[in-house]
């Protein structure tokens, strides 16, 4: 066999059977399920009267409607808390392990996988959520699903899929000051477009990638899917058996050192050909904000808002202008000066340990400026929020004037309490900055957890770069 | 899941790149623990004037003007053609089954995005992709003509326009085997059963610390 790339090796060990046109049958090792996809998985399995395949693939969590406060009290929306019973139930009959909500190991879906060990390198792992790509930084085949799927890897392990084409993104240097794995997601984003990577499975590698932590990694790889890419990946070495030995879900003793030269073999060969392949300079990426609602309309700190009388191409100048419109921007504004209402730190993006320390170092010792209503910590899991607490973080971002909650996706996606009203601006860590994403009529700016503290001390975007 | 075969349906247009699953479905709506009854709430936001909620009475909430499906002429439609990369973000299958409960079955656009796409499928609808300037094309024969109809044949391949023109698409052979039988995705992986076992007995073997 020739040289084949990680995502070649990664397909080729999970085909069961192949049809003539090219459609296969992959087996699939990791199930991740969370409250909103799966009711109605479980519910199809139970009206056809069939079982759970492998229940020990799944790991369940309750994250999308949980509180981020008075979690003691329950949840006070009777539909939200529905759909949590919902999962409770579930997975009590079918003898899933879920991680309840006043579980200290309870968190974001994408942030508990790895930290339990239970995303390990040479996995296929599946999750009714589109951010599954995060895990894709431990050299797995890891991408999100519809909930037909869901109720199809329940019942069969497997899942019908046609194999992507492969692109590279190579990324080489060493980043600027105040620059983040963030920045390079966002910038790769702008590149290529929301749509650059469909159809294919993206393979991160370069310097900077190899350099980056498993924190940043899984940044970036989250992120694979707003440009457009199902599948995100990043081959396996130190930093990541690193970072997976001794957590409960992962091989030990003999076992491991087994898994590691398995795991060792997790990279794209010397030669392997890719469909598409990309390059940026890390020298090159400055801290990024996005200006508009969907995440390739991004510009570094220091540019303006985009002009849309100067462009060519009708629906991309009809996009910006509606874009502008909604989020109430001028053209040719510079970015540092405008101002915001509201920050969120938090998501499957950036709520790990990592981020939160970043943010922390910025806000230590400072306060959030008076126009900021309301600045928000949301930890991405329970024992985020401890070892945070162990480090002090809590108290510097209390003194800073910033809330310190409980662990869930929150104003992400703001399905439960946490949400942008009408008209606000928010500097925001997480993904998506469409229309409506945070609140009906929220105005979302994505940033890295740096700029996002930044933004909240000085009321407005700053340059984090430079002093 | 239902069949398709043949279909000749109304055309509504939503002139508009990368139209995500969040305007398709807004998230207060996948607190649901049902699969049906997303309809009346296929892009809430852009559709009605004030906010929605589950379970409000969508018949008596202010309808906006201006949101293209709202017109009249384009009541009962059950074609929706769109532009670049629809159905993007969110893998949330409350989108498809949002526009199949509204009354889409067809798609027509240059792109979508893979999650959605393939969501749609799963739900008896099909997504078609035609070049921008057949798209654009289609846009403009739709606009200044009340009542624009298409044919879509998936049995072979092709759209036909009221004026004769015919558009053939690309559909993989056994997505359009399952669409046309009306057949059921897990009803199939079961048949290889046996396969699935000894794979999964391979695979045990060779890397255990996987079944943990």
């Amino acid at each position: 066999m020739g040289a084949q790339t990680l995502y070649d090796k990664l397909w080729n060990a999970h085909v069961v059977r192949q049809e003539a046109d090219g459609t296969a049958l992959i087996y699939i090792d990791r199930h991740l399920v969370h409250e909103v996809t799966s009711p109605q998985a479980f519910e199809g399995l139970k009206l056809a009267g069939r079982k759970l395949w492998r229940s020990a693939s799944i790991l369940a969590v309750a994250d999308h409607n949980v509180p981020t406060t008075g979690r003691a009290q329950g949840i006070a929306d009777p539909v939200s808390r529905l759909q949590v019973e919902t999962l409770d139930s579930n997975c009590a009959e079918y003898g899933v392990t879920e991680f309840k909500m006043n579980d200290v190991r309870q968190g974001i879906v994408h942030v508990i996988g790895p930290e339990q060990g239970a995303t390990l390198p040479g996995m296929t792992v599946v999750c009714g959520d589109s951010h599954t790509s995060t895990h894709g930084a431990f050299a797995a085949l890891a991408f999100g699903i519809g909930t037909s799927e869901v109720e199809h890897v329940m019942a069969t392990q497997c899942l019908l899929m046609k194999k992507s084409k492969a692109m590279q993104v190579v990324v080489d240097g060493a980043l600027g000051k105040g620059v983040t794995a963030k920045d390079i997601a966002l910038a790769v984003v702008g590149r290529i477009g929301t749509a650059g990577g469909t159809g294919y499975a993206i393979e991160f590698a370069g310097s900077t990638i190899r350099a980056l932590s498993m924190e940043g990694r899984m940044t970036l790889c989250n992120m694979a899917i707003e440009a457009g890419a199902r599948a995100g990946m990043i081959a396996a070495d130190d930093t990541t058996f690193a970072y997976i030995k001794g957590r409960p879900f992962a091989p030990q003793g003999e076992m491991w050192n087994k898994a590691v030269a398995c795991w060792r073999t997790l990279h794209s060969d010397d030669g392997a050909q890719f469909d598409k392949v990309v390059r940026l300079d890390a020298a090159e990426i400055k801290p990024q904000v996005t200006w508009g609602t969907s995440p390739e309309m991004v510009v570094a700190v220091d540019g303006r808002v985009p002009d849309p009388a100067t462009m060519t191409d009708p629906v991309k100048r009809h996009d910006t202008e509606r874009a502008l419109h909604y989020m109430g921007l001028a053209a040719n504004a510079p970015i540092t000066e405008i101002s915001i209402d509201k920050v969120f730190i938090g998501s499957c993006t950036n709520a790990r340990i990592e981020d939160l320390r970043a943010a922390a170092a910025v806000a230590k010792g400072k306060h959030v400026a008076p126009n900021v209503k309301l600045a928000m910590v949301v930890p991405g899991s329970g024992l985020v929020k401890a070892q945070a607490e162990k480090e002090g973080l809590d108290r510097i971002f209390i003194a800073a004037g910033f809330e310190w909650r409980d662990p869930g996706c929150s104003m992400c996606l703001a399905m439960n309490d946490d949400r942008l009203e009408p008209g606000e601006r928010c500097a925001s860590t997480s993904n998506r900055n469409f229309e409506g994403r945070q609140g009906p009529g929220g105005r979302t700016h994505l940033v890295s957890p740096e700029m996002a503290a930044a933004a909240a001390i000085a009321g407005h975007f700053v340059d984090v770069s430079v002093d | 899941m239902r069949k398709f075969t043949l279909l000749d349906g109304l055309v509504a247009p939503l002139d508009r790149a990368n139209v995500d699953t969040d305007a398709i479905i807004p998230k207060q709506f996948l607190k649901s623990i049902k699969r049906s009854g997303f309809g009346p709430n296929a892009f809430d936001e852009w559709r009605y004037l004030d906010h929605g909620e589950p379970g409000m009475d969508n018949s008596k909430r202010p309808l906006n003007p201006d949101f293209v499906l709202n017109q009249p002429r384009y009541r009962g439609a059950q074609i929706l053609l769109a532009r670049e990369n629809f159905g993007c973000g969110s893998s949330r299958e409350h989108a498809p089954w949002a526009l199949e409960d509204y009354g889409f079955r067809v798609i027509i656009a240059p792109s979508f995005a893979d999650i959605f796409f393939n969501n749609c499928f799963k739900n008896g609808m099909l997504p078609i992709r035609l070049a921008a300037e057949q798209v654009d094309a289609l846009f403009k024969a739709v606009e200044p003509t009340p009542g624009y109809r298409l044919k879509i044949d998936l049995e072979r391949q092709s759209i036909t326009a009221p004026d004769g023109t015919e558009y053939k698409f690309e559909v993989e052979a056994f997505r359009k085997h399952c669409l046309l039988n009306g057949l059921d995705d897990i009803g199939l992986t079961l048949q290889h059963v046996g396969e699935i076992k000894a794979f999964e007995a391979k695979h045990r073997a060779a890397q255990p610390w996987l079944f943990a």
